[in-house]
């Protein structure tokens, strides 16, 4: 079985995010850049999968400017087989790299696609439902468990109240949550050995898509900012005041 | 034009959340139809009916939607929003609106595609019919959006929202007969999380417990604590990922948001990712051994000192 693993660069997770003066978007000069940390627990469970015999090979694919090969190299480097840039502009919107990933997906007949929930960027939690919608395959969000097998994939997701396993038959879209799995860190051969594995470049175009929004950005600004309040100094002045001063509790 | 509400609910009750998105459903200004789509759901079609707003119910109550499968259910509102298959300028609503819990985000993304719009998620204002504000980075950055597609479909941040008044309507319900039952997908098994407290995001107070507790049984001293309150019992990621409570209590830009009256953080540093999920609470209380713990600088009132002697102490000084 292949496995389509789809991945983004984003902003590295550790960065503190700063709005433009302008207010125009945030700003991501000179900043440090990586894969998104969903998408790299997506990335170690082919992985994973491909160790335990169960896929037979990994590709992997990000669409985006040139950049995004830097993350593409990583994730050969994690132990995926070979990867595809689609060229785009930087930031097209859910419904058309879903698109993209449907074409791609329609061209490599993958048993299973594997992406990450969300994007800590845009945090829009959409792509890997949409594309199983453009796909009419079932999928499994959130997910904290995968089984294959026999042409199934038994996967666990965590939902608000707790946990819930569902049984898809493959060809099947599963996003990933945190407590899937832990990624391994990319050793240097491998790094070394990554840099010679196969990477092909599609144009959006190629693949006939036309990459647009109907959603535009208008302005980004800064969170309200909450301001310290006191520090009490026992039990009874913070009863005292949550009692007369907050008046939230009796 | 007319907008379309995908109620929460667990087939008997509807879900408190459901009475925020109508809110922002009515600040659109548009009449409202309410979908619920379960088995043996009539009961929340009931209450739904009699919400303030609500012009019209419409019911798909049939075995195959038990789970409210995302396979299911996109198909069920697809048929809905544009039953001749004419694309979404022909489109009978011009919003669709759930929930952003993990029921609603499963579902609308699909919604959105099947259509060929795209998805507005986690909507924290309405500015105009089509302007809108929602939280990006972690909720580190606010985004306004203006969003040109003839159907806009969104998924919305209960806590931002009012909750509508639950009495006072008296819509018309509307049975749906369609099944969709995808025969792709078969829903195994579900553990859900019992307890007798409030539900997280709904609770008037709620108290969290991270890393600084040590372990899972520490927790008793929060549980004892929120049951004199009337509380729900929260938990960072640290403490999530430590092991020490199920990751359903995790309130945090990955867990849950949450907007209490009152939320009491004990023994939690106050990472960026867990103060996304809980900086819009009315009062925010911190208790903490480390006085320069971030968690601080957002607390009204902030009490430095040993968790284990001082939880204790504000219970027996709670009436």
């Amino acid at each position: 079985m292949k496995i389509l693993v789809a991945v983004k660069r984003v902003i590295d997770y550790n960065v503190k995010v700063r709005v433009k003066a302008d207010q125009s978007n945030v700003d991501l000069n000179n900043v440090k850049m990586a894969l998104n940390p969903f998408c790299e627990i997506a990335v170690e469970e082919a992985v994973r999968l491909k160790e335990q015999g169960v896929a037979t090979e990994v590709v992997v694919v990000s669409i985006g400017s040139k950049s995004c090969q830097e993350q593409l190299r990583n994730a050969l480097a994690l132990g995926c087989d070979r990867a595809i840039q689609v060229e785009a502009e930087d930031g097209p919107d859910s419904l058309s790299v879903a698109r993209i990933l449907a074409k791609v997906a329609e061209a490599e007949t993958p048993g299973l696609i594997l992406l990450g929930k969300q994007a800590i960027d845009s945090d829009n939690n959409q792509t890997g439902q949409m594309l199983a919608a453009l796909l009419d395959r079932p999928q499994a969000t959130f997910a904290s468990e995968i089984k294959i097998e026999e042409g199934k994939a038994s996967v666990t997701r965590e939902i608000d109240g707790g946990l819930q396993t569902l049984k898809l038959t493959l060809p099947a879209v599963v996003t990933t949550d945190l407590r899937l799995n832990e990624p391994r860190f990319a050793s240097l051969p491998n790094i070394m050995k990554a840099k010679r594995k196969p990477l092909e470049v599609k144009s959006a175009d190629e693949l006939g898509v036309s990459v647009s929004s109907n959603i535009k950005l208008i302005s980004v600004e800064e969170p309200a900012q909450r301001q310290a309040g006191i520090k009490v100094s026992s039990v009874d002045e913070l009863v005292e005041k949550l009692r007369n001063e907050a008046k939230v509790i009796a | 034009m007319s907008t379309l509400v995908l109620i929460e609910h667990d087939n008997k009750t509807l879900s408190p959340v459901s009475l925020n998105v109508l809110n922002a459903a009515k600040q659109i200004g548009k009449p409202i139809t309410a979908l619920v789509v379960g088995s043996d759901c009539a009961n929340v079609a009931d209450q739904v009916a009699k919400i303030a707003g609500v012009d019209l119910v419409l019911l798909a109550d049939n075995a195959a939607y038990e789970h409210q499968l995302a396979e299911n259910v996109s198909k069920l509102l697809l048929e809905q929003i544009d039953p001749d298959n004419k694309g979404a300028d022909a489109a009978r609503f011009s919003y669709v609106l759930a929930a952003s819990t993990t029921t609603g985000k499963n579902i609308l993304p699909r919604v959105a595609a099947l259509l060929g719009v795209n998805q507005l998620s986690d909507v924290m204002a309405i500015e105009s019919e089509s302007r809108f504000k929602r939280a990006i980075y972690a909720g580190n950055a606010i985004a306004t959006v203006e969003s040109s597609d003839a159907v806009k479909v969104m998924t919305i941040r209960g806590t931002a929202f009012d909750a509508i008044n639950a009495e006072g309507g008296a819509a018309l319900i509307e049975s749906l007969s369609n099944v969709h039952l995808s025969a792709d997908i078969e829903f195994v098994e579900e553990s859900l999380a019992v307890s007798e407290r409030p539900e997280l995001t709904a609770a008037t107070t709620v108290i969290s417990g991270g890393r600084g507790l040590g372990n899972g049984e520490n927790f008793n001293m929060l549980y004892s604590l929120a049951d004199k309150l009337g509380a729900a019992v929260g938990a960072s990621r640290a403490a999530v990922d430590a092991g020490f409570v199920p990751n359903d209590m995790q309130v945090g830009q990955t867990g849950k948001m949450v907007a209490p009256e009152l939320y009491i953080a004990v023994g939690i540093s106050g990472a960026i990712q867990h103060l996304a999920g809980m900086k819009d609470s009315k009062v925010i209380v911190a208790i903490n051994k480390d006085e320069e713990a971030p968690i601080f600088q957002v607390a009204d009132y902030g009490l430095v000192g040993d968790l284990f002697d001082l939880v204790p102490e504000l219970e027996g000084k709670i009436i």
